[in-house]
């Protein structure tokens, strides 16, 4: 009993602290991309490469004067950054980030990496955390008690939930194809080649579906092109305008936990988790699962790299447009890999 | 929509105005006439209305005080016809008991701001006029700053609670819905509001119902500033005009100066204004559209266009030892001749810059969601955008193809191949394109300048105008004396007034000038484009997003130097 504690404990302990290592990882990664793509040089002073920039940058925030101006909801505008960074890290126990290699930790089995090997929910309790995650940016937008917030915060629950609808449509799919809501089985069923040549990822079977998700991540995770609430040059930075020192920190580190769950989900539902294409890896022992967990890494790295191509080379869309386009298109176009995919089970060929 | 170049008015029109109106031609290429105050409105329709005429575009109204006249002040009227090519200039005098005037808001809606002008800085009131209130001052402020008797050294204190919000700001609405409509303060400190502009908008949802613009965060008075310093003086505070573009300023100050003057600036002067100023020109457009696509939330192209202008600087700082405010024109040509690699150093930028704009029209003249965000955003219809008073980029991307440099030459731009380029639809996109060709047609224009650019001075021998050279005026009498003269009584420009334009980056830049002969001005008004486009502004956003909002301020290029004087 107490040995499955503790090694729950420890993989809870390494989980949070790569998540929370991504963090300033990736502020590094974005500063130092944009200023590639924008023809400068980007923070390179402080440490080789400037590496060190995000520490500096987090001592800023930590040692900063913590503004609360007078006429907020004091309860709720303390609330929301403290929901918008649990809920982003608590999502992250139900995904599996290495195979199950039979391994032991003090007599006890490891049972997979993951958080929680037992959810057989993995997925639904995934939608179900991450979609408290817009409770965050409503409260933040409602307390602040100003009017560019509060249109963030409006813009926030509506992208959230009609975006939602759509990547929870597409998800559909791929639970059809694996007939399981465990992550681990989900990876496990993409195993293998389709139709002889293709690797059986879902991406491959369901590209509508990977590429509906994908959009409705961009949208989930509020960034470029879809980064409404925020939108700077509207609504100065709409529900964030009022929050100063840890608690925009909070917010900060929320958006970029975000973007590497849905990263993360990304490579475990569509591109095939730890597998490689064409290459059957039978994944034994210590090195079999760290070698697993490092093809994760890096597929988990190269999306995150993606969010931020991504964010500085598009325009950010209109408000109508973005509903527009999550109603009368992702909605549909997620209905349909649904249908396909009831099809090709249907006759056989998936 | 066709558009002519500078044609005299070949009609007689005695048979269209009234008897008692004075016809006479200034030496400026406009017709002047004299009007009674009880005529003028008459007139101006006349003037709007004729086919022999047909002004349709209102270029300026302003007011010149004569405090020794009995009618005081005389009201300015400047007015062209896009199509005839003719030039007015309408004058009327008021006495300072009771100075009122008919309003011209309902010939030309440009009047709306440029009445209000007059009026806050001369008194002038505006019989009829939708909304005159002050416009460059504040509420709290006392007397008109421009008068002659006005005392400069005065301080006017606004506080919070006489804060300028329209009245209609205060009132609480509901919608048909009976959902509470919220008003929303738009600058003057909002990252969208580049500058100090300020727009407060009454909000359904995000929808807006109703807009109004304050300006006057930058005013300086620099008119009146000018009419305390010499000629050559006032050319600094033209630099703080449109201050992204500034070359443009001073050379159009110069050029007007010098037409009073009867002097013209050397051939090498000339082509070197005309090199700089196009240069100028793609800064502006490059400041405009970069900051455009930030609004939109691009951010990447900024930094391309940037990386241009940055390049630019440096050929200006390597001409003038400024940057932003260059002050590299002179009454009479330059302030000194261009660096020795002037040419190897514009020559590198031709080869650069197509690079920057090529790079920003793959990533975005395409894309969707640029174009989505654009096109059919912030439309306006030639007929409504010559009303308003536009002119430049903004009003050839309705189609209308009015450019300063074709219709009326300066600088011997008729000299120059290049296309005045135009878009049809008025919206951001049009706008957008527009810009984005006119950078491309600068630097063809560049390319000609230089490769005919003329050796010789670069000011002119005149010594009524322009300094003896220092050399000369160690070793010769007479350029000691020339020299001693310009410095103590400054360069003496024959009384009268005139008003001459150039094509600033946003559209004509006019300066009107009155001189009385002596060594300053009497009176500078300067005909700022981006204030007649601004004044359409919060008519264009009803019905318009909050996101749209952004979108059409960052496309129509307004820039709060030059809208605030």
């Amino acid at each position: 009993m107490w040995v499955e504690v503790l090694v729950i404990g420890i993989k809870l302990a390494v989980v949070l602290a790569a998540l929370l290592t991504t963090v300033p990882i990736m502020v590094w990664v974005e500063r130092r991309a944009s200023a590639l793509m924008q023809d400068r040089l980007g923070p390179n002073r402080v440490g080789p490469f400037g590496l060190f920039q995000p520490v500096v940058d987090a001592v800023k925030l930590i040692t900063k004067e913590d503004l609360i101006p007078r006429d907020v909801s004091r309860f709720l505008f303390i609330l929301a950054p403290v929901v918008a960074l649990t809920v982003a890290l608590s999502t992250f126990i139900a995904v599996p980030f290495g195979s199950d290699t039979g391994l032991e930790l003090f007599g006890h089995a490891v049972r997979g990496f993951i958080v929680a090997p037992d959810l057989n929910i993995g997925v639904l309790y995934i939608f179900a955390i991450a979609s408290l995650a817009v409770y965050a940016t409503v409260l933040a937008g409602w307390a602040s008690n100003n009017k560019y917030s509060l249109y963030g915060g409006i813009r926030a629950s509506a992208q959230t939930i009609s975006y939602e609808l759509a990547m929870t449509i597409s998800v559909v799919g791929v639970l059809m194809a694996s007939s399981s809501l465990h992550l681990h089985q989900v990876v496990e069923a993409q195993t293998g080649t389709w139709l002889g040549v293709l690797p059986r990822w879902n991406v491959c079977t369901q590209l509508l579906g990977a590429i509906t998700f994908m959009v409705a991540a961009f949208a989930e995770t509020n960034r470029i092109p879809f980064d409404l609430p925020e939108a700077e040059a509207e609504l100065v930075s709409g529900y964030l305008t009022e929050y100063s020192s840890m608690k925009y920190a909070a917010f900060f580190m929320g958006e970029y936990v975000h973007m590497t769950v849905a990263s993360a989900l990304m490579t475990v539902l569509f591109f095939g988790g730890w597998t490689l294409p064409w290459i059957d890896l039978a994944f034994a022992g210590w090195i079999g699962g760290l070698l697993s967990i490092g093809i994760f890494c890096a597929k988990v790295a190269f999306f995150l790299f993606f969010f931020v191509w991504v964010r500085w080379t598009l325009p950010r869309f209109r408000f109508d447009q973005l509903m527009a386009l999550g109603w009368k298109v992702m909605i549909p176009l997620s209905v349909l890999n649904f249908l396909w995919v009831g099809f090709a089970i249907a006759a056989g060929i998936m | 929509m066709t558009v002519s170049s500078l044609q005299a008015p070949p009609h007689p029109l005695s048979d269209l105005l009234p008897k008692e109106v004075g016809v006479r031609q200034a030496a400026d290429g406009h017709t002047e006439l004299e009007v009674d105050r009880g005529q003028l409105f008459e007139v101006l329709r006349t003037l709007k209305e004729s086919p022999a005429t047909s002004c349709n575009l209102l270029l300026d109204v302003c007011a010149v005080d004569y405090p020794e006249r009995e009618a005081r002040f005389d009201v300015v009227y400047h007015l062209t016809g896009l199509e005839s090519g003719q030039r007015f200039r309408v004058k009327v005098a008021v006495p300072e008991a009771d100075p009122v005037l008919p309003t011209a808001y309902g010939i030309w809606k440009a009047a709306d701001w440029f009445e209000r002008e007059a009026y806050d800085l001369m008194g002038i009131r505006f019989d009829g006029h939708p909304n005159l209130r002050r416009i460059l001052t504040h509420d709290a402020f006392q007397g008109h700053a421009l008068r002659k008797d006005y005392d400069p050294g005065q301080r006017w204190m606004l506080t919070e609670a006489e804060t300028m919000a329209p009245s209609w700001a205060k009132e609480a609405l509901e919608d048909e819905d009976q959902f509470e409509t919220q008003v929303l303060n738009l600058g003057p400190q909002h990252p969208a509001t580049h500058g100090t502009l300020r727009t407060i908008v009454r909000l359904d949802g995000e929808v807006i119902t109703k807009a109004e613009c304050e300006i006057g965060y930058l005013h300086r008075c620099f008119e009146k500033m000018s009419e305390t310093h010499g000629w050559n003086q006032v050319i600094p505070y033209t630099d703080r005009l449109n201050y992204c573009s500034s070359h443009i300023n001073g050379a159009g100050f110069a050029l007007a100066v010098e037409r009073m003057l009867g002097v013209e600036a050397p051939p090498r002067a000339q082509a070197v204004h005309v090199i700089l100023s196009e240069l100028s020109r793609i800064m502006d457009h490059a400041v405009c559209l970069g900051a455009l696509l930030v609004d939109v939330g691009a951010l990447t192209n900024f930094w391309y266009f940037f990386q241009t202008r940055e390049e630019i600087y440096t050929l200006i700082e390597k001409c003038s030892g400024g940057r932003l405010t260059l002050s590299y024109a002179r009454i009479g040509g330059l302030a000194h001749d261009v660096p020795a690699d002037f040419e190897e150093r514009v020559r590198y930028l031709l080869g650069h810059i197509p690079k920057f704009i090529d790079d920003v029209e793959t990533l975005i003249t395409t894309n969707k969601i640029f174009r989505d965000r654009t096109e059919g955003v912030g439309a306006i219809s030639a007929e409504e955008a010559i009303a308003w008073g536009w002119t430049g980029p903004c009003l050839r991307a309705c189609g209308v193809p009015y450019d300063v440099r074709k219709a009326r030459p300066y600088h011997g731009y008729d000299q120059y191949t290049f296309e005045v380029p135009v878009a049809s639809s008025g919206d951001c996109y049009a706008r957008y394109l527009v810009r984005i060709e006119e950078m491309r047609q600068s630097l063809r224009i560049v390319e000609q300048a230089l490769k005919s650019l003329p050796k010789g001075p670069v000011i002119t021998d005149n010594h009524h105008v322009a300094l003896p050279p220092k050399q000369k005026v160690f070793t010769e009498m007479e350029a000691l004396i020339w020299h001693f003269k310009l410095i103590y009584e400054g360069i003496k420009v024959p009384a009268g007034d005139a008003y001459s334009c150039v094509e600033g980056a946003n559209g004509e830049l006019g300066y009107y000038i009155v001189a009385d002969g002596s060594g300053r001005p009497y009176r500078v008004k300067v005909r700022p484009p981006c204030f007649a486009i601004f004044q359409a502004f919060p008519h264009m956003l009803e019905g318009h997003l909050v996101a749209d909002f952004i979108a059409i301020q960052s496309s129509l290029n307004i820039i709060a130097g030059e809208l605030d004087r």
